[in-house]
């Protein structure tokens, strides 16, 4: 996992620190439309498909599979060589940006559509980052 | 836009290209401006409307000393001087100014005076949700679709690196362009990994430069001392500012929009084009130009790239500056683009395409966030 004190860390706004707070116990919290029960990410108090105020906080399952990434190879001060910057599918729908954590960092390792799992790295009391990782025999 | 009704009567470069360390980006918009408006015998006083990005329009405008009646300060990236082509077409068309000037300059390697990229900071949406993944700007954001693209349609990491190579074969026609020398597709492979699966000679450069343009309405083009360039129609979307955000990942629909609103507007076939410019920031983006342009069914752009039909005596001659990869790419390549389809229009283009009549100049801004489409003729139809 990076040296997460050397990444540009997220401030969260009033619209996203659910999903912070979230984070912090270990959930990664989407939200769904009440109306037309479209689920979505980046968080925002409104449906991005129909615009209906009236909206909920979910919990996923945690489960994606890898939709896409890079190698990056340039020296970043938070990571220790070539690591990947990921974008995973969700079970739920969305898709988010991520790092694939207990994985070696290569092509071979990570084979597009594999299934992943959610885990956490705490940064500080404010701050914990989802990351993925393989999700191996458990699925 | 209504077609056919607006042409540009002056377009320029910078005077020098690539490293300019001795002059700032504010004097770069003004040099671009300065040669095109000798370009087409105009005065600051003739112009009345100003189009710009990288700086406010109100920069440039009082630096010129130019009164504007009309300013466009559109700035979603490299193809903003597509989108403020079709701004100021629809503007001189409803009489708000009469001639329209559009400046682009960007220190973009010296970093002469060049103002920070604008970005919402960490807390942003995109600050927040991709900011500490570790990415380090386009070559590591701009590249993560093209994983995807490849399983869905087969393209092969030779199909990429070919890209390049004929690039520069185009460019090797070109006495400006920064990389001259052939390239082959080993030399790609075997250059330098920058962000897996991209390779550096698959990134675009980064110089100093600029590039301007005047537009006037087309009744008055032909009192100008060039063969005037008529606008037959535009096209503009955007996305969305987080590339992992994008719809989908084998496709652009920023491209789709854009490029469907375009031909719409001109009212051509794509038989008809004799030339296109697709902005390649990464080697991947002629593919994603090509198909979602509908040049190229999905998944067939490698192939027809490899096929040679963009390369120099191909059916469809693509990116003849050389493109991003090898001719020059100051940050917001989008304005090289468009100079390269007023060349080609006015017969002028040191890699001239024999007999062009139509030419395409397709621009992305940001990740796939924005797109503009201009398509260019030297007919009146």
């Amino acid at each position: 996992m990076a040296d997460q004190s050397k990444l540009p860390l997220p401030v969260p706004t009033p619209e996203t620190q659910h999903f912070w707070d979230g984070t912090r116990e270990n959930q990664l919290l989407l939200q769904s439309c009440d109306g037309c029960q479209k689920t979505y990410f980046p968080p925002r108090p409104f449906c991005p498909a129909c615009a209906s105020r009236s909206v909920s906080i979910i919990k996923a399952s945690g489960n994606a599979t890898l939709y896409s990434y890079v190698i990056n190879q340039r020296a970043h001060p938070a990571f220790d060589g070539p690591y990947a910057i990921a974008v995973v599918s969700l079970e739920e729908g969305p898709r988010m940006m991520t790092n694939i954590v207990n994985s070696p960092q290569t092509p071979e390792a990570l084979v597009l559509d594999m299934p992943l799992k959610v885990c956490f790295g705490k940064v500080d009391e404010n701050i914990t980052l989802p990351y993925f990782e393989p999700a191996g025999d458990e699925l | 836009m209504k077609s056919n009704s607006i042409a540009i009567v002056g377009a320029a470069e910078t005077t020098e290209m690539g490293l300019i360390p001795n002059t700032s980006q504010i004097m770069l918009h003004a040099d671009a401006a300065l040669n095109a408006m000798r370009d087409a015998g105009m005065k600051p006083g003739d112009i009345d409307g100003v189009a710009c990005a990288g700086e406010v329009p109100t920069a440039v405008a009082h630096y010129l000393g130019i009164v504007p009646t009309w300013v466009d300060g559109t700035s979603v990236g490299g193809c903003s001087f597509m989108i403020h082509v079709r701004h100021a077409a629809a503007a001189i068309n409803e009489g708000l100014c009469s001639a329209v000037l559009i400046t682009h300059g960007e220190s973009g390697r010296s970093r002469v005076g060049a103002g920070q990229y604008r970005g919402g900071g960490r807390s942003s949406l995109a600050g927040q949700f991709e900011g500490p993944y570790g990415v380090m700007g386009p070559t590591s954001m701009f590249t993560i679709p093209f994983l995807r693209y490849m399983k869905e349609t087969g393209t092969t990491l030779e199909h990429l690196a070919n890209v390049a190579v004929v690039q520069r074969e185009w460019a090797g026609l070109n006495p400006r362009a920064t990389h001259r020398e052939p390239i082959s597709v080993d030399d790609v492979m075997n250059s330098r990994m920058i962000a897996y699966p991209f390779h550096i000679l698959e990134c675009c450069l980064v110089t100093d430069g600029g590039g301007a343009l005047i537009l006037v309405s087309a009744e008055r083009a032909k009192d100008f001392p060039q063969k005037p360039v008529y606008i037959l129609g535009t096209g503009e979307s955007v996305e969305s500012p987080m590339v992992s955000q994008m719809d989908r990942f084998e496709s652009s629909r920023a491209f789709k929009v854009s490029g469907n609103k375009a031909f719409e507007e001109a009212g051509i076939k794509h038989a008809d084009v004799d030339h296109l410019m697709i902005y390649d920031a990464f080697a991947h983006l002629p593919f994603y130009g090509l198909e979602d342009l509908g040049f190229c069914k999905p998944g067939e752009a490698g192939d027809f790239i490899m096929e040679r039909n963009t390369a120099i005596g191909g059916k469809l001659p693509v990116n003849t500056n050389g493109g991003g990869l090898s001719y020059m790419h100051s940050g917001m390549y989008g304005m090289y683009a468009l100079q390269e389809s007023v060349r080609q229009m006015r017969g002028v283009a040191p890699a001239q395409v024999k007999d062009a009549k139509i030419s395409i100049a397709h621009g992305v801004g940001g990740m796939f966030a924005a797109s503009g489409t201009v398509i260019l003729s030297n007919q009146e139809f």
